[in-house]
């Protein structure tokens, strides 16, 4: 794993992912609308009455999926997400999360932490998420569900793959797992009138892999549709072979009258790299894979290292 | 934020939450809105072993909100045997549906639907003020507090 942050963290986070999104929040947003089969699957496979965390949130499009578990989302778009009910939503740091200790049945963190900029920022991501979840030795002690306590809670996390090669970005193993990613916002988005979704997607043309993803599996629109206008590493000058194969960009391009790009950063995780940071994070892989482009793994926290006794928040009287 | 995601909420510093003190986190200068939403008695009924009773009985004593009862109430308040018409008698389905008592939707009303619209949750423990602006709580630190 690299050494070299070439003087990443929460500095840079800032500058190249929360400004970003907090720019481009509205426009990202309306092209969120679709849940991932993988996520959706999870969701659906919770207990009702579970208690969870949607770590990232984003627009709040997972909180919708289940209406029968209760989930407070945190990101810093949460003023987007406020209205999913019966489910509530914070702005909170990945790294200082605002709940209490060892106390969820479960969490998600879809497409969030390739955005943190250092291995060990990213390891802490996932212990953050990790120590949320009830232990299998019995959680927050309630005892009024002795049943439920005695697995662990579960976090399923969804990450972007380095090992996409046939995604229009072409990213494979090799190839430099920090990069930048634009995100091109119009203007004036004339072209997109022969989309023909019933959804609300006036914008949803440009950029990153979530629209790319989204479109690729539950449209009819072509793979490459999402694709902006170049890609480029940190350390290395523009590559601009995303271009070459997108058509929809280019016209679209031509067709808008002012156009912004703005560049987000992204840890492109290998094969392996998710499970690798999770054990580091203190938590056991229990099932793992790969989804369009993404890794996934649902872990749960190790027995007896998570949050001792002293550190549950609850009240015992 | 509704008062329900208050039971699931502490300090956002790591210092605090290895204390009693940081949970719940304390209203302050709170505005308080009715936001409704559609009744869920199984919902309701689910979530009730989670809460944390005292200090949801603490948090409506500092809204200003009616006291609560010492103790959470037992599922079995929560529904009460079904008022069935004699004209749909014969509609077993609807007729096994248990109705949801006042309780319940006292309930619903208190957790759900009563939300702060403005104001501020303040740590227990260290005294760091969250702001709640539009509904949302505001859970970032700044750099000297992380």
């Amino acid at each position: 794993m690299a050494t070299d942050d070439d003087g990443r963290g929460e500095a840079y986070e800032t500058e190249y992912v929360h400004t970003v999104y907090e720019q481009i929040a509205s426009h990202f947003s309306s092209t969120r609308y679709k849940p991932w089969p993988i996520v959706e699957r999870f969701l659906k496979s919770l207990r009702d009455g579970s208690i969870g965390v949607d770590v990232g949130c984003g627009n709040g499009k997972y909180l919708s999926v289940n209406p029968n578990v209760f989930i407070i989302g945190s990101a810093n778009l949460a003023r987007i997400a406020a209205r999913h009910e019966p489910h509530s939503s914070v702005v909170a740091d990945n790294l200082s999360l605002p709940h209490p200790l060892a106390s969820f049945d479960f969490a998600i963190s879809i497409a969030v932490i390739h955005h943190l900029s250092t291995p060990l920022r990213r390891i802490q991501a996932v212990r953050a998420i990790l120590e949320l979840l009830k232990t299998a030795s019995g959680g927050t002690g309630s005892g009024s569900q002795p049943a439920e306590t005695e697995t662990g809670g579960r976090a399923l996390i969804y990450v972007w793959a380095l090992e996409q090669k046939d995604s229009r970005r072409g990213w494979d193993e090799g190839h430099e797992q920090d990069v930048m990613v634009p995100w091109v916002m119009k203007s004036n988005n004339k072209a997109n009138h022969k989309n023909r979704q019933k959804n609300k997607a006036e914008h949803r043309e440009h950029s990153d892999h979530l629209s790319a993803s989204v479109s690729g599996m539950h449209t009819q629109d072509g793979p490459s549709k999402a694709c902006s206008d170049s890609q480029h590493s940190v350390k290395e000058k523009q590559d601009t072979s995303c271009a070459a194969h997108d058509n929809d960009s280019q016209q679209a391009t031509s067709d808008s009258q002012e156009s912004k790009t703005f560049q987000r950063y992204y840890h492109l995780y290998r094969k392996g790299e998710l499970e690798h940071d999770i054990a580091e994070a203190g938590g056991i892989v229990l099932d793992s894979g790969y989804e369009k482009d993404n890794w996934w793994a649902v872990a749960t926290p190790v027995v007896g290292t998570s949050a001792p006794a002293s550190t549950n928040l609850y009240r015992t009287s | 934020m509704k008062i329900l995601t208050l039971n699931f909420l502490t300090c956002a510093r790591k210092a605090c939450k290895a204390t009693n003190a940081a949970f719940p986190l304390h209203p302050r200068d709170a505005e308080l809105e009715i936001v409704e939403t559609d009744l869920n008695p199984l919902f309701i009924r689910n979530i009730l072993p989670r809460i944390e009773w005292d200090a949801l009985r603490e948090i409506c004593v500092e809204l200003g909100l009616p006291t609560l009862p010492d103790a959470a109430p037992e599922p079995a308040a929560l529904f009460a045997e079904p008022i069935v018409p004699a004209d749909t008698m014969q509609d077993a389905d609807e007729g096994a549906e248990k109705q949801p008592t006042q309780l319940l939707q006292d309930l619903h009303r208190l957790l759900l639907e009563t939300t702060i619209a403005t104001g501020k949750l303040v740590c227990g423990n260290c005294g760091h003020e969250y702001a709640v602006k539009e509904g949302i709580a505001n859970f970032l630190l700044p750099s000297h507090l992380v």
